[in-house]
């Protein structure tokens, strides 16, 4: 009898983020007339995308025992990036299609290097990674400012709009289903638009990189570094390698919010990521992972990211201002940490 | 026979090795000597000029004072990333109470002295509740400050509505912006506050001898350094940094004292926030892109502290303010793009934290040869 | 000198301090080599030594007589030895058959394409070797930070035997256990030995130096101080080189 409530209280302990967004939810459902639509959970989605994408790198680079606040600006700097690169393309004669893809895969490529320096710095020059990613925050800052002198990157194709902002499938009445393509509308008629093309793109992403830390070696050896650096390098793991790429790793997800920004806002702009520094970092923590290393799933990340996403969608659509949203999310990050700490003291000493 | 001719060697090599590590230990110092000899020429008078000067203090003040708040918070072992929204608080709020009372046509001195005190009232819980759920219930720092990172943020933003605060008395901006000393050269002189109804001409000749806010700064960072140098609290605030089981188990009070740390750093950066009012005469909220906390971190590491506690010094401090107010200022003057500013910071910083990574190891390296 | 392997004249030091100081050993297969020593007389740098976590000043290593470059844990456990440290360097936040296989993961292909963890044969092969090793740990699938102080022992020698040792090191392996657990690693080490593994132990016990060990270094202050076998000498003789009474090297 006592074991099971002590197990129930536990069951409910572990689960609180699950608990609380069906609370938010729900809540959101009852005091504002139009979330719990098709609509609104698919805005949820829309506008989360650069909290959903920052935090999955960040967790890597948590899971390790570090902390990259790089993330934000490399964002900025890849939106530039990938703006910039089509913008040239298509000026030379690339067809908006082509510019577009090409433009997208080398701003992934490039979005590597930030992590690349900063991998390296943590684990050969032994800066601490606060340092050396808040270095980094100065360099990709200066660098994307240099790179449109002050003015946000303009006259990208009319096609980046057309991803950024589309659907995979459109349903209207009479019309049948669409793939991809707005069917035309005429007065008065509705369009049901199913699964926004980005948060397709950032789920694709996702789901791989959640492959990579729960299924692979490289997973596995992520987790090992941040529970116990000595065993892992006594185990024959190459550590600084490792931390290196898991740097990467979390510069190529900032570079990939940067080039769905760019999608998204048809815009680069040095500082879009600016504010995001709190919501990524606080959706990992959200989701139950450790400052201290060897905690963290994707899976957790992603409920500690909607938590937040809804949040603000909730608020947004409420017509509260989004200010309140910082004081939420910085309550909610704390009162996260508390229970993970509080609750499983207080189960054992029953 | 052998071992007395060998001393005088080992000696002098002795000797080199402190010397190596003294020049290490005040890089930044060094640096800063040497950014200062480059901008005097390559800016000229225009950087090195008493007026330049004079300014690059002014315009520091805050960024002092944030970064010896940050200190006491990073020699005790953790961080604090609120301060710069704190700062943003309690300018608004200071500025806020101003406004009003100041609308309502209240006495000047009174409408200063109740914003001043209300802004750095409003200084205080940010840092007691950070510091609460650090000692007490063991909230890592970086999440407990970063939370309230976001919470007193999102209230500035609601006492300001997103817009800064102005319309204040104009003798707030007269006081922050004083010198020492206003000097009509061979007319009158005045102190503190400068007069009104001079000439345009007059004003242009003026001489001005030490910004006010930079006596108000130093005699600030000196009762901070006597306090982390010559008292009980600056001992503790290094044992509990340096080892905090040591310290619990030698009888400190480790959960009042990080308490106390942490309204002490949140308090200091309401004066720095009231500061700011006094300076631009207007209540401003800290933008995403400002940092302060961040540069705040990174005067300090330049200033030579750990990020893992138990070591740092105020002065140390103000050398890696200046370095960073120095390259920025010499830089812009010089006619450097602001872009290339932002990375010259990050270059620094990774310099300033290799050198100390690596300095260890060329001294053990010469000894073992 | 049919050392199956063998330290000869290494040295390292931290700073200006000499932690070990042109130190030789070896240990033949089958043989327990017992190293004592008060403490910070640098035994654990010496074997860390061994095992590739410190890169020496100066020395050499020879593995059956040839001369062999030990600067990475990888390169000794590529020869075959495995260490079981005084902090067992296990990661806590992973399960038991994790820990047994860090850093050498099976895998599988999945679709033979992707290459994935092999979780159901490492539970299975690890239930095996603890069997083996006549070891109880109830769940292999909880986390270390779950385990006993003897459990964690017992993972972590099974994790060194599981990978066919040819040189076991164990820092202090009794230190942290239970009179039960202690006997228990004893017969370990001597059901090694018969596996013809050569021993590498450390330990501050006399008994337990004495009972298993065939041959006994002593180190003071980083030096070697003796190194003598266990039937020419007594417990006396071996505390009087440890505290530094006299000074002998047979
Ligand atoms: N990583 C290190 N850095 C600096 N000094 C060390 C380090 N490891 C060990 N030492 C020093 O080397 C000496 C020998 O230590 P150790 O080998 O651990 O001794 P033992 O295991 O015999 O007790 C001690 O003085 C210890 O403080
Ligand atoms: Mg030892």
């Amino acid at each position: 009898m006592k074991n099971r409530k002590k197990s129930l209280a536990e069951f409910f302990a572990d689960r609180w983020a699950l608990f609380f967004l069906v609370a938010e939810i729900v809540f959101f459902a009852i005091v504002s007339r139009g979330f719990l639509t098709p609509r609104g959970i698919q805005i949820i989605f829309f506008f989360g995308t650069s909290v959903f994408l920052l935090s999955v790198g960040e967790t890597f680079v948590i899971i390790t025992g570090g902390i990259d606040l790089s993330v934000g600006f490399v964002m900025g700097f890849a939106s530039i990036v990938a703006a910039k690169l089509i913008v040239v393309f298509t000026e030379s004669g690339m067809a908006p299609a082509a510019a577009i893809l090409v433009g997208m895969v080398l701003t992934f490529i490039i979005s590597l290097l930030p992590g690349l320096i900063n991998g390296s710095l943590v684990a050969f020059l032994k800066v601490p990674p606060f340092i050396a990613t808040f270095s980094m925050i100065g360099i990709s800052h200066g660098v994307s400012e240099l790179l449109i002198e002050g003015v946000p990157a303009k006259n990208l194709p009319h096609l980046a709009n057309v991803i950024g902002n589309g659907h995979l499938f459109y349903y209207a009445r009479g019309k049948g289903m669409s793939i991809f393509s707005r069917p035309e509308l005429e007065r008065g008629e509705h369009v049901l638009e199913l699964l926004p093309n980005i948060v397709i793109i950032t789920f694709i992403l996702i789901a791989v990189f959640s492959f990579i830390l729960k299924r692979t070696r490289y997973g596995q050896h992520t987790y090992a570094i941040g529970g116990n650096v000595d065993a892992a390098l006594r185990s024959g793991i190459n550590v600084k390698r490792h931390l290196v790429t898991v740097y990467m790793v979390s510069s190529f997800f900032a570079g990939a919010a940067g080039v769905i920004y760019m999608l998204q806002y048809v815009t680069g702009k040095a500082d879009a990521g600016a504010a995001l520094l709190l919501d990524g970092i606080a959706a990992v923590v959200i989701g139950g992972a450790s400052l201290y290393g060897g905690k963290g799933t994707i899976w957790r990340t992603i409920l500690g990211a909607l938590i937040i996403a809804t949040l603000e969608t909730g608020l947004r659509i409420r017509g509260v201002p989004t200010f309140d949203k910082y004081i939420l999310v910085g309550v909610i990050l704390i009162g996260a940490v508390l229970v993970d700490q509080i609750i499983p003291e207080r189960v054992e000493e029953e | 026979m052998s071992k007395s001719k060998q001393e005088p060697v080992v000696l002098s090599e002795y000797e080199a090795r402190k010397t190596a590590v003294v020049l290490a230990r005040n890089w930044a110092a060094l640096f800063l000597l040497f950014l200062i000899v480059v901008f005097s020429f390559s800016g000229g008078a225009g950087f090195f000029s008493a007026t330049n000067l004079q300014n690059v203090l002014h315009l520091s003040t805050t960024f002092l004072i944030l970064a010896a708040a940050q200190t006491f918070v990073i020699i005790s072992g953790g961080i604090d990333l609120s301060i710069g929204f704190v700062m943003g608080l309690s300018s608004v709020s200071a500025a806020k109470i101003m406004q009003i009372l100041h609308a309502g046509d209240n006495p000047v001195g009174m409408t200063i002295l109740i914003g001043m005190f209300v802004g750095l009232v409003v200084a205080v819980p940010p840092g007691l509740v950070s510091g609460i759920l650090i000692a007490k219930y063991k909230v890592p720092p970086f999440i407990a400050t970063l939370g309230m990172w976001g919470i007193t943020n999102g209230i500035t933003l609601h006492i300001c509505e997103g817009f800064p605060v102005g319309f204040l008395p104009q003798l707030v901006t007269k006081i922050g912006n004083g010198f020492l000393f206003f000097i009509l050269p061979g007319k009158e002189s005045w102190m503190l506050i400068r007069p009104d109804g001079l000439s345009g001409e007059e004003i242009r000749s003026l001489t001005r001898i030490i910004p006010s806010s930079t006596i108000f700064v130093v005699v600030l960072l000196l009762i901070l350094w006597h306090i982390l140098h010559n008292t009980k609290f600056g001992q503790h605030n290094y044992a509990i940094g340096g080892n905090e089981d040591a310290a619990l188990r030698s009888g400190i009070h480790v959960r009042r004292h990080l308490i106390i740390v942490y309204t002490l750093s949140s308090f200091l950066a309401g004066i720095a926030g009231v500061f700011n009012v006094f300076q631009t005469g207007i209540g401003n909220f800290t933008p995403f892109t400002a940092m302060y906390e961040l540069y705040a971190v990174a005067a300090v590491v330049i200033g030579g502290a750990s990020l893992s506690g138990g070591s740092g010094r105020i002065f140390g401090s103000v050398i890696g303010v200046m370095l960073i107010a120095t390259l920025e200022n010499g830089l812009s003057i010089s006619g450097v793009a602001p872009f290339y500013r932002f990375i010259a910071v990050g270059l620094i910083l990774i310099l300033a934290v290799t050198i100390d990574q690596l300095f260890p190891k060329l001294i053990s390296r010469r000894a073992a040869a | 000198m049919g050392f199956l392997l063998e330290a000869r004249n290494v040295t390292k030091t931290f700073g200006g301090l000499t932690a070990v100081d042109n130190v030789s050993i070896g240990v033949k297969s089958g043989e327990v080599l017992a190293i004592v020593g008060d403490n910070g007389a640098g035994k654990s740098t010496l074997i860390k030594m061994i095992s590739g976590v410190y890169s020496p000043d100066a020395g050499s290593f020879y593995f059956d007589d040839k001369q062999v470059k030990i600067e990475h844990p990888r390169d000794s456990l590529g020869l075959g030895i495995e260490t079981i440290y005084q902090d067992l360097a296990l990661a806590e936040n992973l399960n038991v058959y994790s820990n047994i296989f860090l850093g050498r993961e099976q895998t599988k292909r999945l679709l033979g394409l992707i290459e994935v963890l092999d979780h159901s044969y490492m539970y299975s092969e690890s239930r095996k070797i603890l069997e083996r090793l006549d070891i109880k740990i109830p769940a292999l699938k909880s986390k270390i930070s779950t385990l006993s102080g003897g459990q964690r022992q017992a993972v972590a020698i099974s994790r060194s035997i599981y990978w066919n040792a040819r040189v076991l090191i164990m820092d202090e392996p009794t230190a942290a256990l239970g009179i039960a657990e202690q006997r228990k690693v004893l017969d370990l080490v001597r059901s090694l030995k018969q596996h013809g593994i050569g021993v590498i132990i450390i330990s501050h016990q006399m008994h337990d130096v004495f009972s298993v060990a065939d041959r006994i270094v002593v180190m003071r202050r980083g030096q070697k101080v003796a190194d003598t076998k266990r039937d020419e000498t007594n417990t006396d003789e071996i505390v009087k080189y440890i505290v530094g009474a006299e000074t002998v090297v047979t």
